[in-house]
């Protein structure tokens, strides 16, 4: 545990130091996820990096111009075969199942505790090129409880044990991470706790819950939450990549609102539909009529949680929006949503395609200045 | 109202003093908000604060106010007062107080149990009046950080659990926490006597029985609770009160980091105490009657 507290705080000293961490050669996980895909497309767009490489287990969702995808499980010796044949230096881990709805609760820690490890491994061998490792986390490794602080800090632990499977399992990745860190001094680690992320295009529990037009609170409780908008999370991903950040960051927008603040600002009715005393057993038939409310989510529908951001501002980042603006984009999105339903086209990926575009010598390519376009995804 | 880092080990400042002295760092506030970021109100609190909390102020308990020059008109400044009753008016009459006699009002935080977090109806009453859980995280924020004004009652819950037999008697003051976050934050103390919180709601006993039952920290037994029901808990009697600002202990001279130092903070923490308890007892010697 000394490591884990050590590597938190030794942020600013290590950042400081002298190293070649450009990012030339990238590694993307998790490829085919909501952020493996936007950061992919945003790296597209930086000149000074040489190759992109993505792996996942599944078809990319997202259209990518020059990324290379490689269909591959979490399997540490096949990725590191791919890590040394492409001499990747900087390795960019987007994979972490956060929501305990996506999937089940066991795949989920075979994705966020085994993965990971087998991601660290294939970074850990003796002649391994990985020079940088970037960990995308959630602010759920801090649980919600009711003798939090306010605004937990990076050098902040939870007060109490996680409570549940999914939080566990951030806890758990974290600390192979950490460890990771540890072993390896010569490789910047950056791991980013993302608040509740809020978009046009990422769909969680929380844009789920507060796309009904009726928003469930807890009764007798008003919670605070801070949120990130996706380009924030996108953009914060960029400047991991690009910089030589080293230790944890708290990834959230200024702001803590009340949970009330925000359905007045979605233009929503509360329903208290929850009940105080056996939260958890309602949950259950409401999660059968379609309300799907996770577990990790219960808790901070109760308590809430909000987040010292100062950390990552000090490194020079700055936020596109504050956490009100944030729900305020999202409540325009709510309001064109119906309009423009059907206008968006599908993206599938085909191998055969992809393949001709990206290595036909009848196409004609312009480097990567024309994927500019793609770089600034359709957002509201 | 708990003693503050007593217990817990993690240092309240984050990443220790890199970030302290980057004000610009701070979220900016937004005007268009109602709430700030702890979850306080201007609009709850406007309310109760011209209604309730006025009434009680100046025509049920008649608070009379000495010396609220001692509390400073800038800058962050952790008031310590004692502690009576069983549901507490002390805090929200010396928020009051500042606001109406102070040359320049300025809103009080109050420090108060974890358990508001968690009871049903009070957490989102709680923090839209200015109560902030007493997390030593929490006090220092808002000391070091934000420049306000803290209250706490580091007598904790042994204060307001104490019987009407034991009154104005002053107790353990926790592990001196309180004194270690003012040090930490560099601002100074301001102790605080609060007189006839004692008899605005006796406490004659307490069940067991019924605290495990309602799930409250802990259940009185008063004139009017629970015979009245729950609105028994806000009846108090029509005591007078006296509020006392005593001179502040200014914590930015004792050197470079003070806090570390264990046998000081204690040292403070007992002087602090036996201000109150002195200037309490003459408090009382000097009334003529609990209701006049």
């Amino acid at each position: 545990m000394s490591e884990r507290s050590e590597f938190a705080q030794e942020t600013s000293a290590r950042a400081a130091r002298e190293r070649d961490v450009a990012a030339r050669r990238v590694l993307v996980t998790g490829l085919s996820t909501y952020w493996g895909g936007r950061l992919a497309q945003a790296l597209e767009g930086f000149d000074e990096i040489d190759a992109i490489v993505g792996v996942d287990s599944h078809d990319p969702t997202r259209e990518l111009q020059r990324t290379e995808f490689v269909k591959v499980s979490n399997e540490h010796a096949l990725i590191e075969r791919i890590v040394e044949a492409a001499r990747i230096d900087t390795v960019i881990d987007t994979r972490l199942v956060v929501d305990s709805t996506t999937t089940s609760a066991q795949r989920a820690h075979e994705n966020n505790v085994i993965g990971t490890m087998n991601i660290l491994a294939a970074c850990s061998g003796p002649s391994s090129p990985v020079r940088k490792f970037v960990f995308k986390s959630s602010a759920h490794y801090y649980g919600c409880e009711q003798d939090d602080p306010g605004f937990f800090a990076e050098s902040m632990r939870r007060p109490h044990p996680p409570r549940t499977k999914i939080e566990r399992d951030i806890v758990d990745a974290e600390a192979a991470v950490a460890d990771f860190a540890g072993k390896h001094q010569d490789v910047t680690v950056a791991v980013l706790r993302c608040a509740n992320v809020l978009g046009p295009s990422v769909r969680t529990s929380h844009t789920r819950m507060f796309s009904l037009p009726a928003v469930p609170m807890l009764l007798g409780f008003d919670p605070r939450y801070q949120f990130v908008h996706e380009d924030d999370v996108v953009h914060a991903l960029e400047q991991a990549a690009m910089g030589d950040l080293h230790g944890i960051y708290n990834v959230a927008a200024d702001g803590v609102l009340a949970l009330s603040e925000v359905i007045s600002l979605l233009g929503k009715r509360p329903v208290p539909l929850l009940p105080p005393v056996g939260t958890g057993l309602i949950a259950v038939p409401l999660r059968r009529l379609g309300l799907r409310i996770p577990n990790e989510m219960l808790n901070q529908l109760r308590f809430g949680r909000g987040l010292d951001n100062r950390l990552f501002k000090a490194t020079g980042f700055k936020y596109g929006y504050t956490s009100r603006e944030t729900v305020m984009r999202l409540a325009a999105h709510q309001r064109l949503h119906p309009v423009l339903k059907g206008t968006e086209s599908g993206y599938r990926y085909e191998r055969e395609v992809e393949d001709f575009l990206k290595r036909s010598p009848l196409v004609e390519r312009s480097d990567s200045s024309g994927s500019d376009a793609q770089r600034e995804p359709f957002g509201i | 109202m708990e003693q503050l880092g007593a217990t817990r080990s993690e240092s309240p400042g984050p990443q220790g003093s890199e970030l302290e002295h980057r004000p610009d760092l701070m979220p900016p506030i937004e005007a268009e908000r109602t709430l700030d970021d702890w979850g306080r109100s201007e609009r709850v609190e406007g309310f109760l604060d011209a209604t309730l909390i006025e009434f009680f102020y100046r025509y049920w308990f008649r608070c009379e106010v000495e010396g609220v020059e001692n509390v400073p008109a800038g800058g962050g400044a952790l008031l310590v007062s004692n502690l009576a009753g069983a549901l507490p008016p002390d805090a929200v009459m010396i928020g009051k107080a500042i606001r109406e006699e102070h040359a320049q009002p300025r809103p009080l935080w109050m420090t108060v149990e974890h358990f508001f977090k968690g009871y049903p109806g009070l957490s989102m009453l709680v923090p839209k009046i200015g109560g902030v859980p007493a997390h030593p995280a929490n006090v220092h924020r808002l000391l070091a950080e934000e420049q306000e004004l803290v209250l706490v009652f580091p007598e904790g819950r042994k204060g307001a659990e104490k019987l009407y037999r034991e009154r104005y008697r002053l107790q353990r003051f926790g592990r001196g926490g309180f004194v270690a976050s003012a040090m930490r934050a560099r601002v100074p103390l301001v102790p605080v006597c609060v007189v006839g919180a004692e008899e605005a709601m006796p406490v004659f006993g307490r069940s067991r029985l019924l605290e495990r039952l309602s799930r409250l920290p802990y259940f009185p037994i008063t004139p009017t609770f629970p015979w009245f029901g729950p609105l028994g808990m806000a009846a108090f009697l029509p005591a007078r009160f006296k509020i006392r600002f005593l001179k502040p202990i200014d914590t930015a001279a004792m050197g470079e980091e003070p806090e570390a130092d264990r046998g000081l903070v204690q040292a403070v923490s007992q002087e602090i105490r036996a201000r109150i308890q002195e200037n309490v007892f003459d408090m009382v010697g000097e009334r003529k009657s609990v209701w006049r």
